[in-house]
């Protein structure tokens, strides 16, 4: 703890601003606005450090509380804090955004300064959804994520970027409007208040609590998202550009997962438990169906992001298992997934800079010309097929474990990822990266630049390492998983 | 102590990052120095502790903690006992004479420190299999050195064979890992570790559970977490029917081929069940399963290995055959034996491969025997070191895989668990099988008039140093490791590291009759195997040296059993159809189909359609005509009004 300094909102605030500033710097000098970026995105990373390093690991309560009165008749609250749970994802989106401003370089060079905004304004809003425990100020932040992104895949996008930024908003903005009527009756089933923590112990019937749960759904099931309302992500991802893909993907979908934790699963624990076979079967429906979706796409980008919903599966399952060790492999699985994902889109942006083009059919025997790009994508592929020793294992071993503890079939459908996570990782990577140069457009292409190398390593590290040694990151959960496990253990009728 | 049991598995990993990371800087000569050095030193500590460990120094504790959640704690760390320390010198041995002989091999290829960094990765992950003490870095270990397997087999990475033959054996592989993974998952799930000696201690327990897998039908857990085991180890030990990836993991360099698919990496399956043997004991239907296994694999291998013509695919089937075998021992719970072939065919086999490689070389790459032959001359060390190996290989008395696999045979003639009948009739025509496939190649290749073209035999020499010394270091275990049979299976040297229910012993019954080495050679004059062995090589000495227009006229006569055996029972056909290709199919249907049509078309574009129509209807309302209002509002006041007036 630091002496009451109000670290989270500097970790909010910080960002926000420097993203302002370059936002209203113009495009006059854009090197300038270039490392002004850099500079504030690397300045909210390190401001995030301390969240783990001052992190008790024995409390199960809210760490880092700053509470002060926004609307006072409403009994709206600025209260932010973080506990196990959200403290490392607050961490994995500080982490991502110096990258993505690394990554977007040299390859934007339209409005620069209002990309990068866009990117700076976003971390602090998304860092804000982690950190509010006022259901008012969640949702303010959690509705502002929807801008930057809708912004960045409508200007920035590709051909058909109107299109998929018009479903990406009206897709999941139709699923908060249900969240917020769920908000507007906790808040007058608790007397007015629109603590978050106050929910957590507020006592709901059981129909309510079903009609409630469904309506925090509808937000976080589009976001994660769960089968069956997946199909705009596909779309969002294909037409955004390669920074917004790593953010929606690492950081964007985790909002959805966030959800479930601090929402469904304590305020409507009952309703949770009821409707879990159906939440788990969906999971194992993504997983499966998913990820034999994946294995036919032809766009690079499509076969990610298929990739990418069938991993989250893995998240929503490990949430619904109620065991300790299938929560926190999903909390896991949320981390790792924002460096794999992330690192696969960057991937495709490096060989899509080079060709113009994200069709598989266009590349093969990329190794021949770019050897260390090469070596850097065979293991995130491999960390994308679960392979132990990456960070891609730890959170699906450990969820397929938990699920085993429930039902033998529940795992076996989750382990099918094994076959399927690897066809299609390596089918592509195979296609993509092995073989004779296949045409004279990848005769041309060239290695990494140093810069490019920079941020793929950075990645690279940090898959290795949470794949290696993940204690560091469940010790911190331990307490707030027990906890949240044992408030949803007991009934709240 | 501790610090070298880390040290084996560190030192080569140290290589591999150097090698891998630094090659280019280094330069050729450094890269190999490094990983040999590294390699070496490896070996030496592994030595050491071998002679620790006969001594009765075991070990079992954790290098660090990996996770732990709830009340789960999984920790990484090593387990020696003389199981493991044996599997590490065989280990760090071959891959020594591995890196040596690759200095030979690989000689102007341009991923010579790519090569060097490979295979030391290999020797790291390989280590970390064999030593570990739980399950999770068992499994680490198991996909680390199937990685390494996929980079190595597709290490020519522009030939569209090498790069189809990897991402196959990855899959295959992964499939069995399916099982394998449960296995884990139930073992945790019951006893709430992964540590060995606490899931050993459990065994009991595991086996008085039953579990519902099918709802009404109850099954004994320990036989579906066994079975759930062995089907990891039938695809890392490429047991029928998961063996399809084997045969083509050729494609990669020749050196790999001898360490890691026959040597090392294919055995990690045998290795596993032999650790597990706590667990495998308390289920006698899984033993019946896998001696069925190891019958048909055996066997059906064999037969298949005596009309390849690629030199190298000869002597893969032949490793599908001899694993066969240790799967056999394995399912006969004669666990010690299935070791003890493991460890003899890691020499032999390697020595098969390396001699092979070294054909190849001097061949300039050319594999098909038909047109090799007359080889002895030019190649004295080559053609030496490969006929001990075929001795050993097709069991002559007195090398080292007479003994081990003599051990096999007697077990399965002994053992009592239903299915030792079947696999012990599949073992004993095998051993006829083996001979004639290993002479036939040695017979192709050496013998008779060379049948290259003149450019190529204009320029036959033999190899270089670096690859004839580890062919005559090999040679030496080739022969003799099978003297050590007294001591390792009848002098209870697998005692602490190995569990054998006193019902279904059939090492003890064996031990029993022994009567050391020199009466164990004796009395099998009189017994099938030797028999069946020397007609085998007589048989290809009559069919390759004598008449030879006659393997031409059995061919033609027995045409549709060639063509069987040559396309490998049309196994590879039958899941490419199935499995690749139903997979693709079901994929494209998914996909195009429900994704994008009912889910996305109907749905979610289909929502916003129908909003689409609702605001076109409800537009023409609004059309800006007072009329339209005012004849609304008419029809409107008239309908409320009637409602209000006639209530229904």
């Amino acid at each position: 703890m630091l002496f009451g300094f109000p670290l989270l909102s500097l970790i909010i605030w910080l960002p926000i601003i420097s993203g302002l500033v370059v936002f209203l710097m113009n495009d006059r000098n854009i090197q300038v606005v270039r490392w002004v970026a850099l500079a504030g995105s690397v300045a909210g990373f390190l401001v995030a450090l301390p969240l783990y390093s001052g992190f008790d690991t024995s409390l199960g309560s809210m760490q880092f509380v700053e509470r002060n009165v926004w609307f006072e008749r409403l009994n709206v609250y600025y209260y932010l804090g973080v506990d196990g749970i959200s403290m490392p994802l607050i961490l994995l989106n500080s982490f991502t955004t110096p990258l993505v401003v690394i990554a977007g370089w040299e390859v934007i060079r339209e409005r620069v300064s209002q990309y990068m905004g866009a990117f700076l304004i976003m971390s602090g809003v998304l860092n804000g959804v982690f950190a509010s425990l006022d259901a008012i100020l969640f949702y303010s932040f959690w509705e502002a994520s929807l801008v930057p992104m809708f912004i960045i895949i409508g200007v920035w996008g590709g051909p058909n970027r109107i299109y998929a930024a018009l479903k990406f908003f009206l897709y999941t903005f139709l699923g908060s409007l249900l969240m917020l009527v769920a908000l507007i009756y906790l808040y007058h089933a608790s007397g007015g208040s629109f603590s978050i923590l106050d929910y957590h112990h507020l006592r709901i019937p059981m129909t309510e609590q079903i009609l409630i749960f469904i309506g925090f759904m509808a937000a976080f099931a589009v976001k994660v998202p769960m089968w069956p309302v997946h199909t705009w992500l596909p779309d969002a991802h294909v037409e955004a550009p390669t920074g917004g893909s790593v953010v929606l993907a690492a950081i964007l979908l985790k909002l959805g997962g966030y959800g479930f934790l601090r929402f469904s699963l304590p305020i409507t624990p009952d309703a949770s438990h009821e409707l879990a076979g159906i939440l788990i079967t969906l999971s194992l429906i993504a997983i499966v169906y998913i990820g034999i979706v994946a294995l036919m796409q032809p766009d690079m980008k499509k076969l990610i992001a298929y990739s990418s919903v069938s991993h989250m599966g893995f998240v929503t399952l490990g949430f619904f298992l109620f065991n300790p060790i299938g929560m926190e492999g999903a909390v896991i699985q949320m981390i790792s997934h924002g460096f794999i994902s992330g690192a696969l889109f960057l991937c495709v942006g490096v060989l899509y800079d080079r060709l113009h083009t994200r069709m598989i059919a266009n590349y093969g025997g990329v190794v021949n010309k770019m050897p260390v790009f090469a070596a850097l994508f065979m293991l995130f592929a491999m960390a994308n097929s679960g392979l132990p020793g990456t960070s891609g294992f730890v959170g699906e071993f450990m969820v397929i474990m938990g699920a085993m503890e429930v039902n033998f079939w529940y795992a076996f459908f989750a382990a099918l990822t094994l076959i399927l996570g690897a066809s299609y990782s390596l089918w592509l990577y195979k296609r993509v990266v092995f073989g004779a140069v296949a045409n004279p457009n990848v005769e041309g292409m060239k290695d990494i630049s140093a810069r490019e190398f920079l941020v793929l390593a950075i990645l690279a590290i940090a898959v290795l390492a949470l794949g290696i040694y993940p204690l560091p990151l469940t010790e911190v959960m331990h307490v707030t998983v027990d906890n949240l496990l044992e408030h949803v253990a007991r009934t709240k009728l | 102590m501790e610090n070298l049991y880390l040290l084996v598995p560190v030192a080569p990993l140290l290589g591999a990052i150097i090698a891998g990371l630094f090659g280019r800087r280094i330069g050729l000569v450094w890269s190999h120095r490094t990983t040999i050095a590294l390699v070496a030193l490896s070996f030496i500590a592994s030595v050491v502790i071998f002679i620790d460990v006969l001594q009765g120094n075991l070990y079992n504790g954790s290098v660090y903690t990996w996770m732990t959640s709830g009340e789960t704690v999984i920790e990484i760390g090593f387990l020696i006992d003389t199981l493991s320390a044996t599997m590490m010198m065989v280990v760090t041995g071959v891959s020594l004479m591995v890196h040596i002989y690759t200095i030979g091999y690989m000689q102007g290829d341009p991923g010579y420190q790519r090569f060097f960094s490979y295979i030391s990765l290999f020797t790291f992950s390989m280590l970390m299999l064999v030593m570990s003490n739980n399950f999770l870095q068992l499994f680490f270990g198991w996909e680390a050195v199937g990685l390494v397997s996929y980079l190595l087999i597709g290490f020519w990475y522009t030939r569209p064979t090498a790069i189809y033959a990897n991402l196959k054996a990855f899959l295959v592989n992964r499939v069995a890992d399916i099982g394998f993974l449960l296995g884990i998952a139930l073992i945790l799930a019951n006893v709430g570790t992964l540590d060995y000696e606490l899931v050993f201690t459990h065994a009991e327990y595991l086996a008085s559970r039953t579990i519902e897998i099918m709802p009404g039908e109850s099954w004994m857990l320990m036989t579906v977490i066994c079975l759930l085991l062995f089907i990891g180890a039938m695809g890392k030990s490429a047991q029928f029917p998961l063996h399809v990836w084997l045969p083509d993991s050729m494609e990669g360099p020749t050196p790999i081929s001898a360490l890691i698919h026959a040597a090392t990496m294919v055995t990690a399956g045998i290795f596993m069940v032999a650790r597990m043997s706590p667990l495998f004991e308390l289920s006698i239907t899984v033993h019946s399963v896998i001696l069925v296994i190891g019958g048909i694999t055996t066997l059906f291998m064999a037969l298949v290995a005596v009309v390849q013509n690629d030199i190298k695919r000869v002597i893969a089937y032949s490793t599908l055959s001899q694993l066969g075998y240790m799967t056999i021992a394995l399912g006969a719970s004669a666990y010690s034996a299935a070791i003890f072939h493991l460890m003899t065919h890691a020499f032999f086999k390697a020595l098969l491969f390396l001699g092979a490689g070294s054909v190849i070389i001097a061949m300039h790459h050319e594999q098909d025997m038909r047109k090799m032959g007359g080889l002895k001359r030019y190649m004295p060390i080559t053609f030496g070191t490969m006929f001990v190996a075929a001795l050993a290989s097709a069991g002559v008395p007195g090398f080292s895989g007479f003994f081990s696999k003599d051990a096999i045979i007697e077990g399965a003639l002994l053992s009592e668990i239903p299915g030792a009948g079947f696999a012990y009739v599949c073992a004993l025509s095998t051993v006829f099988v083996t001979a004639l496939y290993t002479f036939r190649l040695i017979f192709m290749t050496f013998y008779g008039e060379p049948r290259m073209d003149s450019h190529t035999r204009d320029h036959l020499r033999e190899s270089p140093w670096v690859v004839t010394v580890p062919l005559i270091i090999l040679a030496i275990p080739t022969v003799a490791a099978g003297w050590l049979i007294e001591p390792m299976l009848f002098g209870g040297f697998f005692s602490e590291a190995i569990y054998v229910d006193a019902e279904h012993d059939v090492m003890a019954k064996m031990g029993e009759n022994f009567t050391g080495i020199f009466g164990m050679m004796i009395h099998a004059l009189t017994t099938p195997p030797f028999w069946l062995a020397m007609s085998g090589i007589f048989t290809a000495w009559f069919l390759y040296r004598y008449r030879t227009e006659l393997p031409t006229k059995i061919k033609r006569l027995a045409y549709p059993i060639y063509v069987l055996l040559d396309r490998k029972y049309f196994i590879d056909e039958l899941y490419s159809w199935l499995f690749a290709g139903g997979l693709r199919t079901m994929s494209t249907i998914l996909w195009k189909y429900v994704d994008m049509k009912i889910i996305d078309g109907l749905m979610v574009n289909g929502t916003a359609r129908a909003m689409g129509w609702f605001a076109m209807i409800g537009r023409r309302f609004q059309s800006g005509y007072i009329y339209h209002y005012a004849f609304s509002m008419i029809v409107g006041v008239f309908v409320l009004m009637s409602i209000w007036l006639f209530p229904l």
